[in-house]
């Protein structure tokens, strides 16, 4: 569509009282111009959904109160004022339109005395992006990840057999489901306080199936507190998976799986009661964990149970360390399903993440002397936006 | 079946997400956005299922006259008369409802919290005992901290809030950073088994 000029009149009386030199020579330069194309541009928003315009106008119009932007949408026969800006302001991005659909913009100068004189028009549309370039940065370096994980699981496939270093916390799982089968005492196992769209919940249903998988291979009973409703279904199907993984269904029950309260503290109440009146000899707290870590922790150590703690919150690792015999430290949690399983397929992606690793600490070198050298563009491009 | 349909939900659910990460135009982003909305509802139905579970399992226990049954029986009345009460005269501030949070439930969370305090103290008397190396450096650096971060310590040596700032920005955010960059990394790798179906066993199995 043609960028069309609209000039409004400023009125006769007014024009003695305008003061701001800027906005008459804006204004006789748009009359001289007879359509002033130049004074007001309307782009299309880059790396958005399609919902948004950016409006901007040449120069600054000093000694001007305030510049009003109005809006005429295609279609329409009524111009809308959709803002008031500082006389200082140059652009202005309108937001919330429709995709597609063309906006004509008149911005108009209001005068220290009030009176007002436009100084331009301009119309476009917005169109929405494919590609977020912003994000250009992320996708690279995810795009990378992706390959890493796809060629060490298409070598573990082909039988590559990949090196993992023995992680303790995850050896003491299966002593202390032991211990507790030697005292004839319950496993307990904390998923963690948060919800199923945490990944550290995932990664904790996946290790409590394995975790009942040997709880079951022992004739040990366990106790499963949860936190969260929606965690419940998951982790009943974890623990009746792993008891069906040791070839006894027939010692699941139904109360394993325990929802007790989506509230910290009642929740943590509870599990709390559970260890002192169940005398669990093993209590494993895998997941996200909160300020309720250490009030566990500490009142499993006073009943005398192996603790084995694992968290990404990073927060939370010191009082697990502090308080438990042993602590799976942000990646070893995640690490956890391969490393049990031992799955080719799956140590294959641990795999992968020592490939990224080598990459960051190469990329953090390489930003150092950057930095150092006074090159800022490389820190910059890695910089989150 | 049972598998390999939640796997195919669970990528297209997930590549979805990563490409609306990427892409801001609305053939992806208005599924996505609509997704998420799903999963909060979802997850308030879950309420429900966690209301079942738990009065299911209570009130076993009180029909067996299990191990502790009177508490279930306190569990089950408190649990029934907040509910009766919310249902009938709302949520909103200065209901029956609202009278008992504030009054019962909040105080007993204070209370829950406040026994932190006591905790961390006999915990740190535990990890701070030096038996190794490691243990007496946790000691020292802890004694450091402790000592610039209240005004004696600034009296003893004026220059030790200065250094405890250090240890804290500088070895101890670089040990955080490592923690936290291997933790993504699993987080991502945790992602990327589940939507590419290597990680299926939470899922049960067609037997």
């Amino acid at each position: 569509m043609r960028i069309r000029f609209l000039r409004e009149r400023t009125p006769a009386h007014a024009l003695p009282s305008i003061s701001s030199g800027l906005l008459i020579a804006a204004l006789a330069l748009a009359s001289l111009a007879g359509g002033a194309e130049a004074a007001v541009s309307v782009y299309d928003v880059p790396n958005d959904g399609g919902d948004a315009l950016r409006v901007s106008w040449a120069g600054e119009l000093a000694d001007t109160a305030a510049v009003l932007i109005e809006r005429l949408a295609d279609g329409e026969t009524e111009w809308k004022q959709v803002a008031t800006l500082g006389g200082g302001a140059g652009e202005y991005v309108d937001s919330g339109l429709e995709r597609g659909r063309t906006y004509m913009y008149r911005v108009s100068a209001v005068g220290t005395a009030g009176s007002r004189g436009a100084v331009g028009a301009g119309s476009g549309a917005p169109h929405a992006s494919w590609f977020n370039s912003e994000r250009l940065n992320q996708f690279m370096i995810f795009a990378l990840y992706f390959l890493a994980v796809i060629i060490c699981i298409r070598l573990a496939a082909r039988g590559w057999t990949f090196y993992v270093r023995r992680i303790a916390g995850l050896k003491a799982i299966e002593e202390a489901i032991g211990r507790a089968t030697e005292m004839g005492r319950p496993v307990l196992y904390v998923p963690g306080i948060d919800d199923m769209n945490n990944i550290q919940t995932i990664a904790s249903m996946v290790i409590l199936n394995d975790v009942a998988r040997i709880a079951a291979t022992y004739e040990t009973p366990m106790i499963v507190p949860v936190c969260r409703p929606f965690v419940v279904p998951v982790a009943e199907e974890a623990v009746q998976q792993g008891y069906l993984n040791a070839g006894r269904p027939e010692l699941y029950k139904p109360d394993t799986v325990r929802y007790l309260s989506d509230v910290q503290f009642a929740f943590t109440a509870g599990v709390s009661g559970i260890m002192l009146r169940e005398k669990t000899a093993a209590n494993l707290y895998l997941g996200s964990f909160f300020a309720e870590s250490l009030v566990l922790a500490e009142t499993g150590f006073s009943t005398g149970a192996i603790q084995v703690a694992g968290t990404a919150n990073i927060h939370q690792l010191p009082f697990f360390v502090a308080a438990c015999d042993y602590a799976l430290i942000g990646e070893e949690l995640y690490a956890a399903s391969a490393y049990l399983s031992n799955e080719p397929m799956l140590v294959g992606t641990l795999k992968a993440s020592d490939i990224a690793k080598i990459f960051i600490i190469a990329v953090v070198l390489a930003g150092v002397i950057a930095q150092t050298a006074g090159w800022d563009a490389f820190a910059e491009w890695f910089s989150p936006r | 079946m049972k598998t390999e349909v939640p796997v195919a939900i669970a990528f297209i659910a997930g590549m979805l997400m990563i490409v609306s990460l990427f892409s801001p135009h609305p053939i992806f982003a208005e599924p996505a956005a609509v997704m998420r909305n799903w999963a909060i509802i979802i997850t308030a139905f879950a309420y429900v299922l966690g209301v079942a579970n738990i009065a299911r399992i209570s009130a076993g226990t009180v029909r067996t006259r299990g191990r502790d049954w009177h508490y279930k029986i306190v569990l089950l009345a408190s649990l029934g008369v907040m509910l009766g009460i919310g249902l009938s005269g709302g949520i909103q501030a200065g209901s029956p409802f609202d009278w008992g949070y504030i009054n019962v439930m909040v105080p007993m969370q204070a209370t829950m919290f406040s026994l932190l305090a006591f905790f961390i103290a006999s915990a740190a008397y535990r990890a701070f005992r030096a038996r190794s190396v490691e243990a007496t450096l946790l000691l020292v650096t802890a004694v450091i901290v402790m000592l610039g971060r209240v005004p004696v310590g600034e009296g003893l040596w004026n220059g030790l809030p200065a250094f405890t700032e250090w240890i804290m920005e500088v070895p101890n955010m670089a040990a955080k950073r490592g923690i936290m960059i291997g933790a993504a990394l699993g987080a991502i790798s945790t992602g990327l088994k589940m939507i590419l179906g290597l990680e299926r066993s939470y899922l049960g199995s067609d037997k």
